[in-house]
């Protein structure tokens, strides 16, 4: 038989039954459309957390003051609080033959006030490469100057909101703004990049570190970023901050350093075994839809009992009636998983709809899992019904009872 | 060329044996003409199925053209089926979703011809049984008699060396049954065996050679 005779003779079967032919179209659709659907959401969701990271910056380690548990070794002896990071030790990363800038972070909560306004906004103390270790950009003037990082200039770079908040539509460039009780002179205004990991950077206003140290009366760090020269240089820069710090604390390792990429991979791994397990939910539902379809087929089977006779006795042999059959079952679950796969579609519309603020859509894979889903399916569930359809004998199926 | 020799065909029915076939031999050469006839339940339809090899005997070989087809697999009696034997039943069994082209074209798209090559096939074998207005009706919408020449064209259309023919008017009136059998038997002149199980003893007088059947086995013969 001709491909296209076997499609087009299963296709008007499998559709010549209206009534229970549309119940089992739905459940399909609700099944596929549910799969795609919830892989949809932890695809969008992954891809949300990593370019949220992504935006952090290449090649980036973190180093935090302190001991986290998930390192292992020996728990900190009694008493053996962490000691602090310092902008010596700071300046001591940027020995390494792998690490390509660092910059020290101070930060804290301040009130900033310009004449009578006054808004609570978050200080960041920091060096120049910090422009170029997180991507930042600039929309007016210059970032912090580079130079010794132990000078407190008395200046500041103010996100796009701040600046807003405290100038309105005046320019902002060489104004003055009080921190607390000091002065600062704005040199510079970042670009509106949005929000990163929590911190908003339209709110921010960056000093030098020292400036900051003095602000808030610290001289502790919150934390380094360290870029190293290449993704494969991660490891040993890594290995090198932690040698350099534990010879300048007296042989402790009390610090901890996140690696970008750990990050990442770890999300990644978790996004995906969460969409995995989800979806695996929803399959379940296909599973319905496919015992529906069997029924449907059992159904179609029985009451063509004297048309599969007759097409026996034209000549069709039991591959070809097997093969008709599965076809048909396949047919019916495609057409199921197509209106599925359009109700997902329509469903993440509105999704994205409801909620612009999150990058939702469909994953893009969808077609090809629906496709996949509906092939399995219709198989599966139809191979019994396609076999009993094979099975029958010719002189029985064609008596008139 | 057909030949039977000591076909026994047994159902089980529950814990009873229904012997359908006793120990039936018989043959038929090319071109004849055969009606078969006897009581209800007396095994016509069964022998019937034996010859178009819609069933299997449980003892006994059957050579058609001088095969021995009753040895032969499933696959390779679906091909004797489909390029040396015609059926017209008295249900007609047409798909009723499908037209009277389509109906037609069914054997040809089974053997797996190309659309275009079926089209000139089944638009002349609609016009040589006097459907070339209806081709494109469906069989609910068409007479019994038109729908047992439907039937007929599609047994037909392969150009088979025999049609088995099982109460081919048994559902109809006696003009369109009539109707029917002068064409079948103007098949049967062009060369076609004609096998026929029939009730109607006028009919069966038309034959060359009437079987008759009583209890499953052949009671007598007669030519006529
Ligand atoms: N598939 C079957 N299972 C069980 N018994 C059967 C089967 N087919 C036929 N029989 C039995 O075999 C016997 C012969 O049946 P068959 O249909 O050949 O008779 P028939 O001569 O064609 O009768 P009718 O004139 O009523 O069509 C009957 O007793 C019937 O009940
Ligand atoms: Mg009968």
């Amino acid at each position: 038989m001709q491909i296209r005779d076997i499609l087009s003779f299963s296709l008007l079967a499998a559709t010549a039954n209206r009534g229970r032919t549309l119940l089992m179209l739905l459940a399909m659709a609700i099944a596929v459309s549910s799969v795609v659907v919830l892989i949809s959401l932890g695809d969008s969701a992954r891809h949300y957390v990593i370019d949220q990271f992504s935006t952090l910056g290449t090649n980036l380690l973190i180093v935090l003051p302190g001991r986290s548990e998930t390192t292992g070794g020996p728990p900190p002896l009694l008493g053996a609080t962490p000691r602090d990071l310092t902008l010596a030790d700071a300046m001591a990363l940027n020995r390494a033959r792998t690490v390509r800038r660092i910059t020290p972070i101070i930060a804290g909560s301040a009130p900033i006030s310009v004449r009578s306004l006054e808004r609570e906004m978050l200080v960041l103390g920091s060096t120049s490469e910090l422009y170029e270790i997180r991507h930042l950009a600039l929309s007016q003037g210059s970032f912090l100057p580079p130079g010794e990082p132990t000078r407190a200039e008395a200046v500041c770079v103010i996100g796009q909101k701040g600046k807003k908040e405290l100038f309105g539509n005046q320019p902002a460039i060489g104004r003055w703004l009080r921190i607390g009780d000091r002065r600062f002179r704005v040199i510079g205004v970042l670009s509106s990049s949005g929000v990163s990991l929590g911190e908003d950077l339209g709110e921010v206003v960056i000093i030098p570190v020292a400036a900051a140290q003095a602000l808030f009366n610290t001289s502790s760090l919150f934390r380094i970023l360290v870029e190293a020269t290449s993704p494969e240089g991660i490891e040993q820069t890594r290995k090198s901050i932690l040698d350099t710090i534990r010879v300048r604390h007296e042989g402790e390792d009390d610090i901890t350093v996140i690696t970008q990429d750990a990050v990442l991979t770890t999300f990644d791994r978790i996004f995906k075994a969460l969409t995995l397990s989800v979806a695996g939910i929803a399959a379940i539902s296909l599973v319905v839809a496919g015992i529906m379809i069997m029924n449907v087929m059992l159904v179609a089977v029985s009451n063509r009992r004297a048309e599969i006779g007759l097409l026996k006795a034209l000549g069709a042999s039991r591959t070809q009636i097997l093969g008709l059959f599965l076809t048909e079952s396949t047919i019916l679950s495609s057409i199921g998983a197509g209106i599925g796969l359009v109700l997902a579609l329509l469903g993440m519309r509105l999704a994205a709809f409801l909620f612009p603020q999150f990058p939702l859509q469909l994953a893009p894979w969808s077609s090809a899992i629906s496709l996949g889903v509906a092939l399995i399916t219709g198989v599966v569930f139809g191979v019994l019904p396609a076999r009993r359809a094979a099975d029958l004998e010719p002189a029985f199926a064609l008596m008139r009872r | 060329m057909i030949s039977l020799q000591n076909i026994e065909r047994i159902f089980q029915v529950g814990d009873e044996e229904v012997h359908a076939l006793r120990d039936v031999s018989m043959t038929a050469t090319d071109g004849d003409h055969i009606a078969i006839m006897g009581p209800s339940g007396s095994g016509k339809s069964s022998l019937l199925n034996i010859l178009g090899l819609l069933d299997r005997p449980d003892t006994g070989s059957y050579e058609l053209d001088g095969v021995k087809v009753s040895e032969l697999d499933e696959k390779e009696q679906a091909r004797i089926r489909r390029h040396k034997i015609g059926f017209v039943f008295q249900f007609f069994h047409l798909v009723p979703r499908l037209t009277a082209f389509d109906n037609i074209a069914l054997p040809l798209m089974l053997a797996g011809m190309k659309q275009d090559e079926r089209q000139a096939r089944v638009t002349a074998a609609l016009a040589a049984f006097g459907l070339g207005n209806r081709a494109q009706h469906r069989p609910d919408q068409l007479s019994g008699g038109q729908r047992q020449r439907v039937a007929i064209a599609r047994a037909t259309i392969m150009q088979p060396s025999v049609i088995l023919a099982d109460e081919p008017t048994g559902n109809l009136d006696r003009n369109s049954g009539i109707e029917v059998v002068e064409i079948l038997e103007e098949l049967n002149r062009q060369g076609i065996t004609l096998i026929m199980v029939t009730h109607d003893p006028e009919l069966g007088r038309r034959a060359q050679r009437q079987i008759l059947m009583v209890d499953g086995r052949i009671e007598r013969e007669a030519e006529g």
